[in-house]
């Protein structure tokens, strides 16, 4: 992997994380992430998008002209999330019962065309797609933890239903807290999902700072070249 | 480069994109139209085989149905489909949808099955926003409080009785939600005596004898 790459994977994770940094992609991510399985849901559905859109737009990008780019981005990832819902509909009908109402929900996510115009353009082919990729999954990172910590907190499981994404093999992969936890409305309700996003940023700043402050600590006296990477 | 000819590229390099964007689309709805299709049709099956057992009947209940208009005792506003249950030519059971108008948080749409003698086969939640961890214990995968149904009738309990406990009825509420089981029962009961005085309707075989276009989509208003 070239060092450019690294960059990519690290952006696409932790640095320039979709949710966390960009703020990207809120409205699903704030509807869905309820419990574990749903959060998991969308970050597929979203990831496959990403990685489309970011690989289509790269291959047509010396194609297009600078007036028309973004409505001819849109009609390639509204074309993508169309064929992606009608192909998952015939073929994965029971994971379509599941992420279904989720896919044209991807529309609504701003990260996808804002990949396409801030990264595809100016990239080959190969680097897009791992920068939809690295990106998609920093979205199921964020998602997952979300909907995870949601799910404990709200109903006192973890992985309900999933079995309807993995089939009957998963069915008994559903965690209870205890028989009788009382639930936390607020952690399901949409207030939920904002105080928890919120402490998510939190905490993705919290260990930012000290590892910046580590870094500069460390690094000052032998290696100068080395700044810590925003 | 003139002014006009950029004009005339950029809109035919739109209308190029637009083309192949559209054409993707319709290549592939054409050619998922069928299974999708197909798929609906089992799910639709399947769901109404946890009401009436596959082995109660021997018809094609997905063809043998009846489109029943809005009925106010059903809280349906538009057009609602009726599934037909016969074996050997008997009458066995008609399963339909209903629609409680007064959950805790807005409607809760129902799907009814009742046997030919006036018993419930099942009452199965179809759709319905009632507050996570609580109303929706309504749903069958998250309690059995739904399959208490399964047997009663508009004698067994008695009219009186057709309430939940809290307001002197036979039926559980939950802990914390009362609104939305009420809701519930009050629309069973309302099917029931829909059932009861539109029975033979209900049964009728159609006329024209053609299968009836079965959308599971087309009894949501």
């Amino acid at each position: 992997m070239t060092p450019e790459q690294q960059i990519i994977v690290k952006n696409g994770l932790w640095t320039n994380n979709v949710a966390l940094v960009q703020l990207l992609g809120l409205c699903p991510l704030l509807a869905v992430t309820s419990t574990f399985i749903n959060g998991l849901g969308l970050g597929i559905a979203t990831l496959i998008t990403l990685v489309l859109s970011n690989t289509f737009v790269s291959m047509i990008r010396h194609w297009t002209r600078p007036e028309v780019r973004i409505p001819i981005f849109v009609l390639i990832i509204a074309s993508i999330v169309t064929a992606i819902e009608l192909a998952m509909n015939a073929w994965f009908y029971e994971l379509f019962l599941v992420l279904g109402i989720f896919i044209p929900l991807i529309v609504t996510n701003c990260s996808i065309l804002a990949r396409a115009e801030a990264y595809a353009t100016r990239n080959n082919v190969l680097d897009s797609a791992l920068d939809g990729f690295m990106m998609g999954m920093g979205f199921i990172f964020v998602l997952i933890t979300l909907g995870g910590l949601r799910e404990i907190l709200g109903q006192g499981t973890l992985f309900a239903n999933a079995d309807l994404m993995f089939g009957p093999v998963a069915e008994g992969i559903e965690l209870s807290l205890s028989d009788d936890y009382p639930g936390f409305l607020l952690a399901i309700l949409p207030p939920g999902a904002f105080i928890g996003l919120g402490l998510l940023i939190a905490i993705k700043n919290a260990i930012d700072r000290r590892q910046s402050k580590q870094a500069i600590i460390v690094s000052t006296p032998v290696n100068t070249t080395q700044s810590p990477a925003q | 480069m003139n002014i006009h000819k950029q004009v005339a590229t950029t809109a035919f390099l739109l209308m190029l994109f637009a083309t192949i964007g559209a054409a993707l689309v319709g290549f592939i709805y054409d050619n998922t139209y069928d299974t999708i299709k197909y798929n609906e049709q089992q799910a639709l099956l399947k769901q109404l085989n946890n009401i009436i057992p596959a082995s109660h009947y021997d018809n094609e209940l997905l063809t043998d149905t009846i489109v029943l208009a809005a009925e106010h005792r059903l809280g349906t506003t538009t057009n609602s489909i009726a599934y037909r249950a016969r074996k050997q030519g008997k009458n066995v059971a008609v399963v339909f949808s209903a629609i409680a108008p007064n959950g805790y948080n807005g409607s809760i749409h129902l799907l009814i099955g009742i046997y030919e003698n006036g018993k419930l086969a099942g009452v199965r939640v179809v759709k319905h926003k009632e507050t996570p961890g609580l109303g929706d214990a309504i749903e069958a995968k998250r309690s059995d409080w739904i399959l208490d149904f399964n047997g009663k009738s508009l004698t067994q309990p008695s009219n009186k009785q057709w309430k939940v406990k809290r307001d002197g009825g036979e039926f559980d509420q939950f802990t914390g939600a009362t609104i939305t089981p009420r809701a519930v029962v009050k629309a069973v009961h309302s099917a029931l005596l829909y059932f009861d005085l539109n029975k033979d309707i209900l049964f009728k075989i159609n006329s024209s004898n053609k299968p009836s276009e079965s959308k599971p989509d087309e009894t949501e208003p």
